[in-house]
């Protein structure tokens, strides 16, 4: 019954969609600036997430303070937080009013909302917890007696992570890359929160989705189809590379 | 009573659970003798209507004591469309007649009513940061901008206004209704919103309004319509009986909107 109750909602896309007009619908100019905006915008967080995220996994496991199980909970929390109160965070923090926004824009003019770079910085926001926390779980379960043989043979803490640490935990990093990437492609709540919509600079997929229902319900279902379609495909990726039997996740 | 203002699809569900309530009450209320109403009465009312029908429902239930009034507002293309798609409401107030010609064409209501008008004007932060004075000051490089999306009335109507002053106002961002428009300018994200003038007034000295010369300006008129499948009609009849009565008329007028 579970099965069924995930499954029916998703065949009914398939059953409702608009298999005649498909190409039409998905050939047209405002649904393709949405997708390519969509996957330019997932990319560029997935990587700020990679470069942020993975020094900060690499914490998370590895250093024994006070306070780190506090770190982790922060970590964490954009996982659990509704991501519209994330993006309305954001902006009462990096909006032109904003705690630390209202610096940048007197001193540069500059603002983050309603831009392009204004997406990216929320599906980071809610997208990095899902690469961190993948990250910190295999260099937790990473082998230590290898990092250590490379130290005893003179190897420096940079050495071993780059030479030792990341090929050791490389398959999550990959897995929990293409994670984050799929939660950055789907982001609704925060991006539009914090960046505002409009076609070409913020308007992404699932945004396009939620505009296109009033207006063209056949386009939404469309529209929703193909991020079905990317959603398959990752989980084939995630199937083919990881799941199998023995396979990190 | 439920003063809700919410996106679209939490209005949806509140729609949906209000619906069943409503249900239940009307078939308890029909056992019952007498002309007095029961159960509660679920209306969608374009956003811009949110201050003016909280206080219309307060009185209608002070008329009606055994009614509960369920508000549930957003943009009307939303409500539209969430009517459409068979959220069991009673009485729909959209903000444009081209919302309700959509639920009428769909066989949603028979017909409808105009009880109110509006006009548009430009809402700004307080200290006005970008200097506007009128509307081609919108058309401005580096002025920011939000509007409605063009499918929500306040959306369509911005643009007769901008039509009329012959400028094209590129806008950052296209909001859901005419409240996340001016939210927007509370929060001085933007430099300027298109909004009625209504919402401008009830936004108290959070914005400050510029007004749109009458040869500038676009209308727009309010209609209200029980709606066919009902789960209350009777109180679905009754409150847009009120709403269109001289206590209902003043109450609108109270708080800026125009005879239709």
């Amino acid at each position: 019954m579970g099965f069924g109750f995930l499954l029916l909602p998703l065949l009914a896309l398939l059953v409702r969609a608009p298999w005649r007009g498909l190409h039409r619908l998905l050939s047209d100019s405002a649904g393709l600036t949405a997708l390519r905006l969509s996957l330019e915008c997932a990319t560029a967080a997935t990587a700020l997430s990679v470069l942020f995220g993975v020094p900060l996994a690499w914490v998370l496991a590895r250093v024994r303070l006070p306070g780190i199980g506090l770190l982790r909970a922060v970590v964490t929390l954009p996982l659990v937080l509704p991501p519209v109160v994330g993006g309305l965070a954001l902006l009462l923090a990096l909006g032109r009013n904003g705690v630390f926004g209202r610096w940048l824009y007197s001193a540069t003019g500059y603002s983050l909302p309603f831009t392009t770079a204004g997406v990216i910085v929320a599906e980071t926001f809610v997208a990095m917890p899902f690469l961190v926390l993948t990250v910190e779980g295999a260099i937790r379960s990473a082998d230590r007696d290898l990092e250590e043989a490379a130290a005893t043979l003179g190897a420096s803490r940079g050495m071993v992570f780059g030479r030792i640490t990341l090929p050791l935990v490389s398959p999550s990093l990959l897995a929990g890359s293409v994670l984050c990437w799929a939660r950055a492609l789907g982001e609704f709540g925060a991006t539009i929160t914090f960046a505002g919509n409009f076609p070409a600079t913020t308007q992404t997929m699932p945004l396009a989705v939620y505009n296109r229902l009033e207006v063209d319900p056949e386009q939404a279902v469309a529209l929703s189809l193909v991020l079905l379609a990317v959603a398959v495909a990752v989980l084939v990726a995630l199937r083919d590379r990881w799941l199998r039997p023995g396979g990190g996740l | 009573m439920s003063l809700t203002r919410t996106g679209v699809l939490a209005g949806t569900l509140i729609v949906l659970l209000a619906g069943c309530g409503g249900s239940r009450s009307s078939q308890a209320g029909a056992g019952s003798s007498g002309t007095s109403l029961h159960g509660s009465v679920t209306v969608l009312a374009a956003a811009s209507l949110t201050e003016v029908f909280g206080t219309l429902a307060e009185r209608f239930r002070a008329a009606h004591p055994g009614v509960t009034v369920k508000l549930s507002f957003g943009a009307s293309s939303a409500l539209a469309q969430q009517i459409q798609a068979g959220a069991p409401a009673d009485v729909f107030a959209s903000a444009a007649a081209k919302n309700m010609q959509q639920v009428i064409s769909a066989g949603g209501a028979t017909g409808s009513s105009n009880f109110a008008a509006n006009v548009m004007e430009i809402a700004v932060p307080p200290g006005n940061p970008a200097g506007i004075a009128g509307v081609a000051d919108l058309a401005r490089k580096g002025v920011k901008v939000a509007l409605c999306q063009a499918q929500v009335p306040c959306g369509a109507t911005a643009q007769e206004v901008f039509s009329h002053a012959g400028v094209t106002v590129r806008p950052v961002t296209e909001e859901a209704d005419v409240k996340s428009t001016l939210t927007k300018v509370e929060t001085g994200e933007v430099d300027a919103g298109v909004v009625y003038v209504t919402d401008v007034r009830s936004a108290g000295g959070k914005v400050k309004g510029i007004a749109i010369p009458d040869a500038q300006n676009a209308r727009t008129e309010y209609p209200i319509a029980a709606l066919s499948k009902a789960p209350n009609p009777a109180a679905a009849a009754a409150f847009v009986a009120f709403v269109l009565s001289a206590d209902g008329q003043s109450v609108l007028s109270a708080d800026g909107f125009e005879k239709p």
